[in-house]
């Protein structure tokens, strides 16, 4: 709340009364100015009124938490943003998806070559038996538990050309 | 006025100059766009970004933004914070799989070194069914 003796961030730095309501005030403290003076920046105090505004009281908080995060993420990256960060861990998921298909189809043929071959069912296909990772990876029998739950949301690496894929496929995300 | 206005300059109804910073990314056949970056950070805040960014990467710069603008006004909470958070979350789930799956091999081929491996019934698995992800406070993750 807009205190009678020290005014919000915002409302001191756009050197302003602040008012008992000021919708900044309860996420703007005035002893960490740096933190409005940053969103101001990048999405401007105009626009974030808005943006509050329109959100219920009980999630303001969490909306100007994250807006802070995109607006430190734009100013360490002044191109890429959170974007940047978001292609970077994509990648990473990637790479751990592979390592864990990698190590399932190892799992799978140690167990075969523990079971033997008079103790595998009928139907295994001759290649299993004599089975190596890479053989087993390219047969499709690679698992992933999570696999079907990792939205493509973007192709986006740092080459100046590239332009981002329609990135907004994130309904597995929160389903 | 005509149509070679860019999207930017046909938003605000005034000429286009032929020097227009946003023309170039902005074109009249997708206002769109313009109108998605213009709602989360306003024409003005774009223009100056736009003019401390050096020409060749202000194309990347755009479509980031863009981006970012569309994942707020799909969630206004979280936008692309949400995005990270969740990837950093999926990550911790892999990196627990990642090193159950690895345990696992180590417990098989260690079964295979060991002559007859006859684990008790109260031998503890290597694969269990809870996992504690060790998840961080999610507001620990927004205060960098």
């Amino acid at each position: 709340m807009g205190s009678g003796s020290s005014p919000c961030a915002s409302c001191k730095l756009l050197r302003r009364r602040c008012a008992k309501d000021c919708i900044f005030a309860p996420y703007f403290p005035p002893d960490d100015p740096h933190k409005f003076a940053i969103v101001h920046k990048v999405f401007g105090a105009s626009n974030v009124s808005k943006m509050l505004q329109e959100l219920p009281i009980h999630q303001r908080a969490d909306a100007v938490s994250s807006l802070v995060y995109e607006a430190n993420a734009r100013m360490r990256d002044p191109v890429y943003g959170c974007v940047g960060a978001i292609s970077y861990l994509q990648n990473q998921v990637s790479q751990l998806q592979m390592q864990l298909a990698v190590a399932q189809a190892e799992i799978l043929c140690i167990q075969m070559q523990q079971q033997g071959p008079d103790q595998l069912p009928a139907a295994t296909h001759p290649s299993m038996m004599d089975c190596d990772v890479k053989s087993l990876l390219l047969s499709g029998n690679n698992t992933s538990d999570f696999g079907d739950q990792m939205p493509q949301f973007l192709s986006y690496t740092s080459s100046s050309n590239n332009v981002i894929q329609d990135p907004l496929k994130r309904e597995s995300l929160w389903t | 006025m005509t149509s070679t206005r860019c999207a930017v300059c046909k938003y605000f109804r005034r000429r286009c100059p032929p020097d227009c910073i946003f023309s170039p990314h902005f074109l009249n056949d997708n206002p769109q766009r313009f109108t998605c970056v213009h709602k989360i950070y306003g024409a003005s805040n774009l223009g100056k970004l736009l003019q401390e960014t050096p020409m060749q990467l202000r194309a990347d710069t755009i479509e980031s933004l863009y981006y970012e603008a569309k994942c707020r006004i799909q969630d206004p909470v979280y936008g692309c914070a949400g995005i990270i958070w969740s990837l950093h979350q999926q990550i911790q789930i892999a990196q627990s799989q990642l090193a159950r799956a690895r345990a696992e091999i180590a417990f098989l081929d260690a079964n295979v070194v060991v002559a007859e491996p006859t684990p008790s019934p109260g031998e503890p698995v290597v694969q269990q069914n809870g996992v504690d992800y060790g998840l961080d406070d999610p507001y620990d993750f927004w205060f960098y």
